[in-house]
């Protein structure tokens, strides 16, 4: 699916580099747990968190991933949104909770990006 | 990736930088009427070797120092610099890649050339080896370094590129628990790596990597260096700060060992996994610390097993 499938899928919308509407996300993680993403996640995946500090973009710069979504209608600081947009990595915002996020992409079909277990 | 994919991206810049990008501008000339006598005070007062000859903008000639030293041993009459000036001069076109220039260099054993304008002639500027060297370590945003004398000199770099054994150091300074700054050390290693055309697996590793140390100079210390060598087989990282050092190497290494506080887990750091990924994330790792003198971490990155592990 595309990024904007995610958007309907999540009811979210997109606070940071929205003309990447149409990226191909195949394979998702929910964490707030940065160096846990940095270990195991595989790179293009969508990142899910509650977390809302600029190192959520550092992180998804160094691992190369897909895009991030903010949970539980969870927004960062215009600063943190900038440098998304500087390093071209799409954000999005949803109402969902954590749980609720991953249930709906996983029941469409999108699969853990996670590298461990099974 | 192989070695010489990566050098050749900096040949790919020789290419993509011309002339005039990267030549000096200000020129002091001659007229073809001026004696030579005044040559020869320009010459002293200026500390050059040598001027072109331009009238009204076009290029006439060049005069040398070496003219001026036949014109005194012959002891003649003072004249106007164009009787003893060189007229065939070999130019370069400001619109030429900056590698029609390295050939010439070596062709002609020439150490500059004069630059002029391809469609009226004019003189624009004139371009040395050291000129298209500085041009192209701007570029690439880093410093070279040469090992035997252990400073930069652009010369002995032009050789290397040409000769593709150039190795690239680039160093940053991490300022200590400037939380907002963390990343942007790792961010630009990645950029200018990126840059050299290095592949994209073996960037993400070393960005991964430098980040996790990074972020470790800003939690737990004052703060220190990270210096990246690019070689034409390796990558290597060094970090280093001057305290407080690690009491306990060993734990340190064990995966979900912390010593974070809690703010720094509520940033969704502190997990004890960094060093742990760094080691994923390298070919060889070291780690060395003495408790309230510093700590110094070594990585390698191979740049010919980038399908050894190309999930991370
Ligand atoms: N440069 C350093 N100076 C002093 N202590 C350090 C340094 N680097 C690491 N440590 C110590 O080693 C421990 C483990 O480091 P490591 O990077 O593996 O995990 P962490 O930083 O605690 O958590 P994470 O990296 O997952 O966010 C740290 O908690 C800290 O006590
Ligand atoms: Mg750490």
């Amino acid at each position: 699916m595309t990024l904007e499938d995610v958007r309907k899928i999540l009811d979210a919308e997109f606070i940071a580099c929205g003309e990447l509407l149409h990226r191909d996300v195949k394979t998702a993680c929910g964490s707030d747990l940065m160096s846990d993403v940095l270990a195991f996640v595989k790179p293009e995946g969508l990142l899910l968190t509650g977390l809302t500090n600029p190192q959520v973009v550092r992180t998804a710069e160094m691992a190369d991933l897909g895009a991030v979504c903010f949970v539980r209608g969870k927004k960062p600081d215009k600063q943190t949104i900038k440098l998304a947009e500087a390093k071209n990595i799409p954000m999005l915002t949803t109402p969902l909770s954590m749980f609720e996020s991953c249930g709906r992409l996983y029941r469409d079909g999108v699969v853990s990006c996670f590298e461990c277990g099974k | 990736m192989t070695a010489e994919n990566k050098i050749s991206k900096v040949q790919e810049l020789v290419y993509e930088i011309r002339v005039g990008d990267v030549m000096k501008k200000n020129v002091i000339t001659v007229g073809p009427q001026d004696r030579m006598s005044e040559f020869g005070k320009i010459l002293r007062e200026k500390r050059i070797s040598g001027t072109p000859v331009v009238d009204q903008g076009r290029l006439m000639g060049v005069i040398s120092i070496d003219d001026f030293i036949r014109w005194l041993a012959e002891r003649q009459e003072d004249c106007p610099v164009e009787r003893k000036m060189t007229k065939n001069v070999r130019t370069l076109y400001a619109d030429e890649p900056a590698v029609q220039a390295v050939n010439k260099f070596d062709q002609l054993g020439f150490g500059r050339f004069v630059v002029i304008d391809r469609r009226d002639e004019k003189l624009v500027g004139i371009i040395t080896k050291g000129d298209i060297i500085e041009g192209l370590l701007k570029k690439l945003e880093v410093d070279y370094y040469d090992e035997q004398t252990n400073h930069r000199t652009i010369q002995s770099f032009f050789d290397d590129v040409l000769a593709d054994k150039a190795a690239l150091f680039f160093q940053y300074s991490v300022t200590g628990h400037d939380f907002n700054k963390a990343g942007e050390t790792a961010s630009r290693i990645k950029t200018t790596l990126k840059r050299l055309g290095i592949a994209p697996q073996i960037v993400r590793r070393v960005a991964i990597a430098t980040y996790e140390a990074e972020m470790n100079l800003i939690i737990y210390t004052e703060g220190g260096e990270i210096r990246v060598r690019v070689e034409p087989h390796k990558i290597l990282v060094r970090v280093e700060d001057s305290g407080p050092g690690i009491p306990d190497i060993e734990k340190a290494l064990q995966p979900g060992y912390s010593t974070a506080p809690e703010w720094v887990r509520e940033l969704g750091f502190g997990a004890g996994m960094g060093l742990q990924n760094i080691r994923k994330c390298t070919s060889k790792m070291g780690l060395m610390s003495v408790v309230g003198k510093g700590t110094q971490l070594r990585m390698n990155i191979s740049l010919d097993d980038g399908v050894a592990s190309e999930t991370n």
